[in-house]
């Protein structure tokens, strides 16, 4: 049986295809172990309330908020982080869609919705406004007025 | 010249920010780095008996901790009125009070849940009318609770009013709100290895302010105390001034020759960042048979919190919009700035004047009904005519308010066509018979953009030819980058991509004074412009002396100079560079020698400029259970010629979404006990893409003729005029039921109370 | 915003869960998506001292259909039911709720069973299961027992699980005809709680006569409600508007809210009414195959 502890322990997370062996509090978030830890700071933190979505990565494929799961827990799961989703060279066809449409001003929300979009362009249905909309309805932004975000998106179904 | 200046480029910052490559305070680490998290009031006011901190000193990680009374010996106070850390007596809730440091911000909260502070509680005040009422508790010890009253205004009120065929009231109700942008506030103050001077990285809008500050704070000169910013996740306003946590961790850096960070939390964010909106107007609008406006008479109270900030600007601001895009012949403004047990105020996105257009287009609809016109006919009529520019309104203090172009028929005219004004009434009608109550409010506003003295920008071309700008008109996502390096490429006829960007340190440029006011694109851009221009000239120079020719006959080019009519004899700015630049000794011809290096720096100063603008929105309501339901949204803008349209759409659009949210989803509370009652943001619901209506945008470019640029300032006029638009549409879908509505905001159950309140029945 | 020091286990079988809460006591408490406990402990409102992760077991994880019911192991999440288009047929409610569950995100994370647990009485899923009839099953060590969730719903934020115990499955009967639901929720915005939430469920025989009805009320009491008076009055009749503003008057009667920011005790009564009604006609337009219209 598993020992409980609330000293720190050592756990091997899969980020970005990485492997990483870290030795972490359990109280740690995900969040801040990929940012203070892993040194992956492309994932934000923004109120650490479970409500502005700054900090979404993929797990295993579904976009999710890191400041709402332990790193503990995440031995085993696929993590990947805006720095998984951006080339060696230049952009992804998405990340081009949201410079061509300024889809971002301050950048401080924008890896959370690159992250989220990047699961709703994957899962390869067509997209209307409504539906691209309803997908990024947990990501908040205070710059842009979503509207270019929405139309960023809609373009770069076509790219992906 | 190339035409980079108003061409809507693609933005330089994307790139890193596209890529989880920015910098945010947050990301920035430093060897031996220690975290802080403070001990805050969660009292609106009581004395503060005793802090012990040994249980914090004991907990597992923590470095250090300090009281208010350990911090004031070392530190001048004074600098601002509220003591970095609390020193008697605590006035709001989240003034900080003591800090833990700590490894790591988790065991800095262990610590801070460790202090014991012995409080004795004292008399609340959260209301203004109980402040200013007679034997009222002083709100804060040895200061008035009146803070400031100010009178703005011009003309015979009086006699106007005298005259008046018509005069409307109303008390008009606005509460309090806060920008929240999406990265809290955050510092990291790094120190000199010998403890003399420090380095301090913070989300400011305003670093050499900042420097200014600190340095008094601290008791340093200006050159022991460096100021950065990274990039930064939006301001609006918020993080402007100095903080109380500035001077804390820049002074923990010093004490402890350890780099020393600070991010803010969202708790702490709402109660320890600045609010602002909370005012209550009584307003009396006097005009002829006709509509005509003869008069407006406003009374009004602005709720300051317990520290002053900002809260002056913010009255001030109220006042000077009212008169917005219309002849008004008098006008008496009546201020009072009033202390609460509240967080302390200060200007974000609007700063003053969404308020007073609010004031101003609610009185317009108001008079439209007494008169029985057509809203946007009243407003017609009272327009400022295109001919009449610069155009002086009659306000003459705090400064003398002169419009200097506009052309707002044509911007009234054009939002009514693109929103269907004319067809409303029908679409009205059309939808009432499928049981859909929908409505369309409008509203304009006339802001002053880019007031309040310089800024400044120093150009440098590097010994290899790097173009450099620098500036301290720092940037939190409004593209600064891309659009100085607009001007700079237009001016040196150099490809934007040459130029590089650089904001936020003042150890650049000697002189700056920040962004907010919608003024960093207007000063700057222009200071950008004027150093170009300079370093331009020195191009030339070195190009005519390397050519042996004389400046005069020499053509610069895409980069390269030649003497005219020999264009096949090129030099390249990489040449002319590094000569400019030397490393060794130059030969000195029989002209002697020229000044060394290319680089200017200059500092443009203009008064305002005034944008304008007239917002059209559709609604939907649901009279059964009060939710409203934005259906459609247009803005039409002139902010004079435009550096970069998608920047300005950029920036209207988000104003935008400032304006709705404030009108339909925030909203600050406070108990009566002066608790924050609003604390998350599922208790301060902000609109995600599912609120969010589509937007449209028009532009009108009237340039300004006070700067050579011709631009005004953009960053404020997409929220300005949302609050009465959108208050105007939701009324006029409940128009049947004769609802006024004067108080935001606009709750589904305050709706429904009024509804229930209303005489009429459909 | 950062969570007091705990101790963590990762189960790997219900079993060992089981036996880790015997042991060590009231401190130790269930993970499964985290959702409602992160927050709660960040704000160090909930201090667990050990957390017993069970978001993996396998023995959690599905649900399984039968003749007698829908089961739902206890860590079914919100999105799951979401695209689940194969309990349609049976459980039309259960895919209209998810829906509604806070914002997309959490969805992802977020388990029905974990939902209930919590007990907050703004929760959707509450509201909607005790419309579908649904109980839950209850595990230690040494016993096993099965609730009604009305029995298991006690206060705000308190359920009757012991803490020795876990939910491990929600079970819903099978309708006794064809069914029809659908869940409305007055939020203030996407991620919100309901200020209101309303779920209406059906079950109708060939004669269109309401054979079967749920109704349960989300953010108007203490804890997810059942408004029973209203159901007995739809049950023997024709889904019609007679029935169906009776029925919201008594449901609204059955709502028990306080005043508070999200609104007026008097206000939400009135959503409750307005919401029954229209939730209702929903459904009533959508059982009428003529009409077709679709919640």
């Amino acid at each position: 049986m598993a020992e409980a502890s609330i000293q720190p322990l050592t756990v091997t997370l899969k980020v970005n295809g990485r492997d990483y062996t870290v030795t972490v509090e359990p109280r740690w978030t995900l969040a801040d172990v990929l940012r203070h830890q892993l040194g992956l700071t492309g994932t934000h933190v923004g109120c650490e309330q479970g409500v502005c979505g700054a900090c979404t990565v993929l797990v295993d494929g579904e976009p999710a908020r890191s400041c709402l799961m332990f790193a503990v827990q995440m031995e085993g799961h696929e993590i990947v982080t805006i720095e998984g989703l951006t080339p060696e060279a230049g952009l992804s066809p998405l990340q081009e869609a949201f410079h061509r449409h300024h889809a971002l001003q301050c950048g401080f929300c924008t890896p959370g919705m690159l992250v989220t979009a990047t699961a709703l362009l994957n899962q390869g249905k067509p997209l209307t406004e409504e539906t691209v909309r309803e997908a990024l309805s947990g990501n908040l932004c205070r710059c842009t007025g979503y509207q270019f975000i929405v139309d960023a998106v809609m373009d770069a179904q076509g790219g992906k | 010249m190339a035409n980079w200046v108003g061409q809507a480029w693609d933005r330089i910052e994307d790139l890193r920010l596209l890529t989880g490559r920015g910098r945010f305070v947050a990301d920035l680490t430093a060897p031996g780095l220690v975290s802080v998290a403070f001990v805050r009031s969660p009292h609106a006011h009581a004395a503060i008996n005793r802090v012990d901190l040994e249980p914090a000193r004991r907990t597992p990680g923590v470095v250090a901790a300090f009281s208010g009374a350990d911090l004031a010996p070392h530190i001048a106070l004074g600098v601002t009125e509220q003591p970095p850390l609390a020193l008697q007596a605590v006035h709001y809730v989240g003034e900080p009070v003591a800090v833990v440091v700590a490894e790591d911000r988790y065991a800095a909260e262990d610590g801070v849940e460790a202090v014991a502070v012995d409080w004795t509680p004292l008399p609340v005040v959260t209301d203004v009318r109980v402040a200013l009422a007679e034997g009222a508790p002083t709100v804060v010890a040895g200061r008035p609770n009146l803070i400031a009253e100010r009178r703005i205004g011009y003309g015979d009120v009086a006699a106007q009013f005298a005259r008046a065929a018509v005069v409307v009231q109303e008390r008009l109700v606005i509460h309090r709100a806060t920008a929240q942008p999406l990265e809290t506030r955050g510092v990291m103050a790094i120190p000199d290895p010998d403890g003399s001077g420090v380095t301090v990285w913070t989300t400011t809008q305003s670093p050499h302010e900042l420097r200014r500050s600190l340095a008094r704070s601290l008791r340093l000169s200006e050159d022991k105390v460096r100021v950065r910013t990274p990039d930064v996740g939006g301001s609006f306003g918020v993080k402007n001034r100095l903080y109380p946590e500035e001077v804390v961790v820049a002074w923990l850096a010093m004490r402890l020759v350890r780099p020393v960070r600070w991010i803010e939390d969202r708790l702490e964010h709402f109660a320890a960042t600045q609010h602002e909106r909370e005012q209550v107007h009584e307003v009396e609008l006097a005009a002829d048979a006709e509509g005509r406006l003869l008069a407006l008479r406003d009374r009004f109270v602005v709720d300051n919190g317990a520290y002053v900030r900002g809260g002056v600007t913010v009255m001030q601001r109220t006042a000077m919009t009212i008169p917005g895009p219309y002849r008004l012949p008098a006008l008496e403004a009546v201020g009072r700035l009033v202390r609460t047990h509240k967080t302390p105020i200060g200007p974000y996105r609007g700063a003053g004047r969404p308020q007073g257009c609010f004031v101003m287009e609610r009185m317009m609809d108001r008079l439209a009904e007494a008169v029985g016109q057509d809203r946007a006919e009243v407003r017609r009529r009272n327009l400022i005519p295109p001919d009449a520019f610069p155009y002086a309104t009659g306000i003459e203090s705090p400064e003398r308010v002169v419009y200097d172009s506009g052309d707002f028929p044509a911007v009234l005219e054009e939002a009514l066509a693109l929103a269907g004004w004319d067809q409303a009434a029908a679409r009205i009608e059309a939808a009432r018979q499928e049981g859909r109550w929908i409505g369309i409010g409008l509203a304009m506003n006339v802001e002053d953009t880019g007031g309040g003295g310089y800024e400044g920008a120093r150009v440098r071309v590097d010994g290899n030819g790097e173009v450099t700008v620098y500036s301290g008109a720092v940037a939190q996502g409004q593209g600064h980058e891309t659009a100085f390096a607009q001007v700079a490429a237009e001016v040196l006829d150099l490809p934007p991509e040459r130029i590089r960007v650089a904001l936020g340190d003042t150890d650049d440029i000697p002189l700056g004074i920040g962004t907010f006011g919608s003024r960093a694109t207007t000063l700057a851009g222009n200071a950008v412009r004027e150093s170009a221009i300079a370093v331009r000239r020195q191009i030339v120079e070195w190009a005519a002396r390397l050519l042996e020719a004389d400046p005069e006959d020499v053509v610069w080019e895409g980069g390269a100079a030649y003497v005219r009519g020999v264009p096949e004899r090129r030099i390249s700015l990489e040449a002319i560079a590094a000569r400019a630049n030397p490393l060794t000794p130059i030969p000195m011809g029989p002209e002697g020698p020229l000044p060394l290096g290319l680089e200017a720096t200059t500092y443009f100063q203009s008064a305002p400029t005034y944008s304008s603008g007239c917002h059209a929105c559709w609604v939907e309501v649901d009279p059964r259970t009060g939710q409203v339901r934005v259906l459609d949204y247009v803005v039409v803008h002139d902010c004079g010629r435009m550096l970069n349209p998608k920047l300005v759409e950029g920036q209207i659009y988000g104003g935008v979404l400032f304006g709705l949210s404030t009108v339909l989803l925030e909203e600050l509370r406070y108990g009566e006990d002066g608790q924050l009652l609003t604390t998350t943001f599922l208790d301060y619901p902000l609109p995600t893409t599912t609120e969010m209506p589509p937007l449209r945008i028009a532009h009108r470019e009237t340039p300004s003729p006070r700067n050579p640029l011709g631009i005004k300032g953009a960053g404020e006029s997409g929220t300005i005029p949302a609050l009465a638009a959108l208050t105007a549409a939701v009324e006029d879908a409940l128009k049947p039921f004769g609802v006024h509505l004067t108080e935001l905001p606009l709750t589904p159950e305050r709706l429904l109370q009024a509804l229930a309140q209303s005489q009429s029945r459909p | 915003m950062f969570p007091a020091p705990f101790g963590y286990v990762r189960a790997e079988s219900l079993d060992e869960a089981l036996a880790v809460l015997a042991r060590e006591g009231p401190g130790a408490k269930i993970l499964a998506g985290g959702q409602s406990l992160l927050p709660m402990m960040k704000l160090r409102i909930a201090e667990p001292a050990l957390l017993v992760d069970i978001h993996r077991l396998p023995a959690l994880t599905g649900w399984q259909e039968t003749a007698e019911g829908l089961t739902l192991g206890a860590v079914v999440r919100h999105s799951q039911l979401e695209r689940a288009e194969a309990l349609q047929e049976f459980y039309p409610l259960l895919g209209r709720t998810a829906r509604w569950i806070a914002d997309p995100l959490v969805r992802n994370r977020g388990t029905v069973a974990g939902s209930l647990a919590h007990a907050d009485p703004a929760g959707d899923w509450g509201a909607a299961l005790l419309a579908l009839g649904a109980s839950v099953t209850l595990r230690s060590l040494t016993r096993t027992r099965e609730l009604p969730l009305d029995a298991f719903l006690v206060d705000i934020f308190t359920t009757a699980l012991e803490p020795d115990e876990v939910l491990t499955a929600i079970r819903i009967p099978k309708p006794a005809g064809r069914p029809f639901g659908t869940y409305l929720k007055l939020e203030r915005k996407v991620g919100d709680f309901a200020v209101v939430g309303v779920a209406v469920n059906v079950v109708l025989d060939a004669r269109h006569t309401v054979v079967e009805a749920g109704i349960g009320l989300a953010g108007v009491g203490p804890r997810a409600l059942r408004a029973p008076a209203a159901e007995a009055a739809l049950i023997g009749h024709p889904l019609e508007s007679g029935g169906i503003r009776e029925a919201a008057a008594l449901a609204a009667e059955a709502a028990d809210p306080v005043s508070d920011r999200r609104g007026s005790r008097a206000y939400k009564r009135n959503v409750v009414r307005v919401f029954v009604e229209r939730g209702l006609k929903a459904l009533a337009d959508e059982s009428r195959p003529e009409v077709g219209v679709t919640a």
